[in-house]
């Protein structure tokens, strides 16, 4: 029993779990870019949750009546 | 930070922000050192090289098998109680769990033919782990056939509990009836029957994939996530333009 005999099944597993770990974690990655590029486009149309924290105002100066 | 507070989607978003990275980067070490460990793992007496398969072999049948536990947990928090997080787990797990059980069936495969003489044969193991396959398909299916979250959760629950059946016939089926499959060779009543040169190797790549599942399982999660505020807010947008 060659460890020749039986590396082409060897190569094959180990290039199968490679195949497997590494689509599952590109999958994972595109579909996180794309679950936020999604969340970007509704913000800039205007579309944000109620819960959504606010968007830091720029500081401003008094108005008469405030000051 | 209490395992309750993640029931708020919000809080999970940010555990998940932080945690990822270094489970990811601790699955990456200790997988470094398990297919190191493999590679330098002697010969089996009979199965000569292709023992290095079962490094592969066996955690993806662990995690297959874990995938659909995990699921199962998940459908009992959807239908009794009512967890926020119980089915965006079970939807996340289910192609993750689904990958490493063909990945089982598929080094199975390329051990069986050169150790059995065939690639296959419909012994209860194989047949049993085959089945969990199409069940991860079957559940799959179902989320995405039901347009609505929250009926689709509820049907892939039901599906889950009664397919939550064969994870005890698979790991008894080599007790239970004639197999060409191997009986319980490392969780079994006593020691392991395998010798610790090869039995560590096989716990170290066995903590690498499963530090690599939950890693998968954590960014999966908090896509969708995601993927329901989005729907959620072109839900509202399309509401305010009726």
């Amino acid at each position: 029993m060659q460890a020749a005999n039986h590396m082409g099944f060897i190569v094959a597993a180990y290039g199968t779990a490679i195949a497997v770990v590494g689509g599952l974690t590109a999958w994972v990655m595109l579909d996180y870019r794309t679950q936020l590029r999604n969340l970007a486009d509704l913000e800039k149309r205007g579309v944000i949750r109620r819960s959504a924290p606010p968007h830091p105002q720029p500081a401003r100066e008094p108005t008469k009546e405030e000051a | 930070m209490a395992i309750a507070d993640l029931a708020n989607p919000s809080r999970f978003l940010r555990f998940a922000k932080r945690t990822i990275p270094w489970l990811g980067g601790l699955a990456v070490v200790v997988f470094a050192f398990g297919i190191n460990q493999a590679l330098v793992a002697p010969d089996d007496y009979q199965q000569g090289a292709t023992v290095k398969i079962m490094f592969l072999h066996v955690p993806g049948a662990w995690l297959g098998m874990l995938g659909w536990a995990v699921m199962t947990i998940a459908a009992l928090g959807t239908l009794v109680w009512r967890h926020p997080l119980a089915d965006v787990t079970a939807k996340a797990a289910a192609p993750i769990g689904a990958a490493f059980t063909l990945m089982c069936l598929v080094t199975g495969s390329l051990w069986g033919r050169p150790m059995w003489g065939t690639y296959w044969v419909w012994d209860a193991r194989l047949t049993s782990v085959l089945l969990l396959f199409l069940l991860y398909l079957g559940v799959i299916a179902l989320w995405r056939t039901v347009d609505d979250p929250s009926r689709a959760a509820r049907a892939t629950a039901i599906l889950t509990l009664v397919g939550a059946i064969d994870l005890p016939i698979i790991k008894f089926s080599v007790d239970w009836w004639n197999t060409l499959h191997q009986p319980a060779s490392v969780f079994r009543l006593g020691a392991p029957a395998i010798d610790p040169s090869i039995l560590i190797p096989l716990f170290i790549m066995t903590a690498a994939f499963t530090l690599a599942f939950a890693t998968l399982l954590l960014a999966s999660m908090r896509n969708e996530i995601l993927r329901r505020r989005v729907r959620t807010l072109r839900l509202m947008q399309a509401s305010a333009v009726a």
